[in-house]
């Protein structure tokens, strides 16, 4: 199926990548090519086929609802690009 | 000693034959001579390779060794390690010194084996060539003007250059397989659960699996005992107990019923892989086993179905790389969405976006059924078809790849043609088996792999059958002509 330029730039909003201006058109295509394979799956009879997300077939264990980490705030804010007072800062978003 | 294996090496760690710095600064020395050529480590740290060696040598000397302590094992940089960099292949992760150890490599670090290094991948383990890495292509050891394979081709390439004993590697879809049918190498998928992905950088949460990368079954076995195993950390790790994965190397072959899938010998196999593949298949024959020819119906449609259910995973998956909380942020951001949006536009390389971008769409509103779900529906009818399979053979056996490495930059230009390199591969990992590749001889000098699939859990027979086939063959033993000789 071709997808469009102006949803290839839909899709990267929803994704939050840029795309230069000038790169849009090649992606476009290559995307085209990639779900132009992917269509093969149309065809295929899944009408009584039950999805398959965990290939085990595994349910998500639960747990008791206790604390087990200890906080480590100091060490993952260490890494951060920009922190204050035990914050992560972005640029302003209220005005 | 660059050249003896994993089990020669803790033989000769525990005859005081030489030390386990001796041993770690043979292969850093080597390292630093020979991997200008291969580009297969992203991050060496000599100090803490020989102090990690120098605790091992003094364990050893209380006697308090462990199998792998001393050994120096290098590991895919996807995998974090508590303050040395972990890029995964990235600009997004250049900057990025995880402040904890992944499960993989904490049970290493317990055993007392030495983290030799971090290797090269393509980027967010997505491709098939090592040429995505944000760090520049891997070379093949057998001809630099060939690609390694991928993701795991840093590993694979270390392995095969005799730049480290062993390596760990991670599969999504044919990434520990595929490189070590380029690099003339053994590699093991193991199933889906059976090691921790805790710490691994993820990228498509049903299907990455990590494994051990190495010469031969006897040393995959080796390592394998020390990665497997359930971690209440990680919510899809197996809680099935681990196995002594080197118990039944030995075992006959006596009676073992191989399943050949008609799927995998048809058009696209190129005419020199296929004879040695039917090769390998006659030493298996000689042994006792039993040729089935048996069918996976569902075959052709492997490639369409795992690349909507893997970008899928891996857009929701890259959501976290935001420019806030670590890895890269682009400079003078104006407001958040521009924060957003330009660091991941320059984080993140061209084969990662495209993902992203299929995935999100793969996702969205209106296509949801027409792609995820049609494909994870698809996928079961895939796994059916291995189960059917099963109930008449004991392994499946056929070649890793089509055909053997190819050149540098023939593929990288052409996401699709690159997605059919991994067409063996990706069945298995959509179906959660474990799958592994083993050297199985040359064409025009380059690499052949041998892949073999296995029930559930089933790796100790995989390990079992590629053992004795390793017995009877030296495929597994041939060097390329640059790793022999240098510093010994």
């Amino acid at each position: 199926m071709a997808i469009e330029q102006d949803e290839i730039e839909k899709i990267a909003e929803l994704a939050r990548i840029r795309i230069a201006p000038g790169q849009i058109g090649e992606v476009t295509q290559r995307i085209t090519e990639i779900l132009g394979m992917v269509d093969q799956l149309q065809a295929v009879d899944t009408s009584d086929v039950e999805p398959m997300a965990n290939p085990l077939d595994a349910v998500q264990r639960l747990r008791a609802d206790e604390v087990t980490e200890e906080n480590r705030r100091d060490a993952f804010q260490a890494i951060a690009p920009a922190v204050e007072n035990g914050l992560y800062l972005v640029p302003r978003v209220v005005e | 000693m660059h050249d003896k294996s994993v089990a020669q090496l803790i033989a000769g760690l525990r005859a005081k034959q030489f030390t386990s710095v001796e041993l770690s600064r043979c292969f850093l020395d080597r390292i630093a001579a020979l991997d200008p050529g291969y580009n297969s480590f992203i991050t060496v740290d000599e100090t803490a390779v020989l102090a990690a060696a120098a605790a091992a040598d003094e364990r050893i000397a209380a006697g308090e060794a462990a199998t792998l302590t001393g050994i120096p094992i290098a590991h895919k940089d996807i995998f974090c390690t508590n303050g040395i960099r972990t890029s995964c292949g990235s600009r997004m992760l250049d900057n990025f010194v995880p402040p904890y150890d992944a499960t993989l490599i904490d049970k290493f670090n317990r055993e007392g084996a030495v983290i030799l290094g971090k290797t090269n991948m393509d980027e967010f383990a997505m491709g098939s060539s090592s040429e995505s890495s944000y760090y520049g292509p891997v070379r093949n050891p057998w001809d630099s003007s060939l690609v390694p394979g991928g993701s795991s081709g840093g590993s694979a390439a270390a392995v095969a250059a005799l730049l480290a004993p062993a390596a760990t590697g991670t599969d999504t879809g044919g990434s520990i397989r595929q490189p070590a049918a380029f690099c003339g190498i053994t590699g093991i998928k193991p199933t889906y659960g059976r090691v921790s992905r805790l710490g691994m950088v993820a990228f498509a949460s049903s299907l990455d699996q990590a494994g051990p990368m190495a010469h031969s079954a006897e040393d995959c076995a080796l390592l394998l005992n020390s990665m497997a195993g359930y971690d209440p950390l990680d919510s899809t790790s197996s809680e099935l107990p681990a196995e002594d994965y080197t118990a039944r190397l030995g075992d006959s072959l006596q009676g073992l019923r191989i399943g050949l899938p008609k799927e995998y010998f048809g058009e696209g196999l190129q005419a020199g892989t296929a004879r040695r593949i039917e090769q390998a298949l006659k030493e298996f024959e000689a042994q006792g086993a039993t040729l089935v020819e048996v069918s996976l119906p569902h075959s052709h449609l492997t490639i369409p179905t795992y690349y909507v259910i893997a970008p899928a995973e891996a857009s929701t998956n890259l959501s976290r790389f935001d420019g806030v909380r670590y890895g890269h942020r682009c400079s003078d951001p104006i407001d958040l969405h521009d924060l957003y949006t330009r660091t991941r536009e320059e984080g993140f390389g061209a084969e990662v976006k495209r993902r992203i971008l299929i995935g999100t769409y793969a996702l969205s509103a209106g296509y949801y059924d027409a792609y995820y779900k049609k494909a994870q529906q698809v996928r079961r009818l895939i796994k059916q078809d291995f189960t059917a399979c099963f109930e008449q053979v004991d392994v499946i056996a056929g070649p890793t790849t089509p055909g053997p490495a190819f050149a540098l930059g023939a593929k990288s230009d052409d996401p699709v043609a690159m997605y059919l390199e991994d067409i063996y591969t990706l069945a298995v990992n959509l179906a959660g088996l474990p799958g592994m590749s083993i050297p199985a001889g040359f064409v025009d000098g380059k690499p052949v792999g041998l892949q073999l699939i296995g029930r559930h859990f089933g790796e100790s027979q995989l390990l079992n059958v590629a053992h004795r086939y390793q017995l009877a063959t030296d495929w597994h033993l041939q060097r390329p002509a640059g790793a022999i000789g240098g510093a010994a």
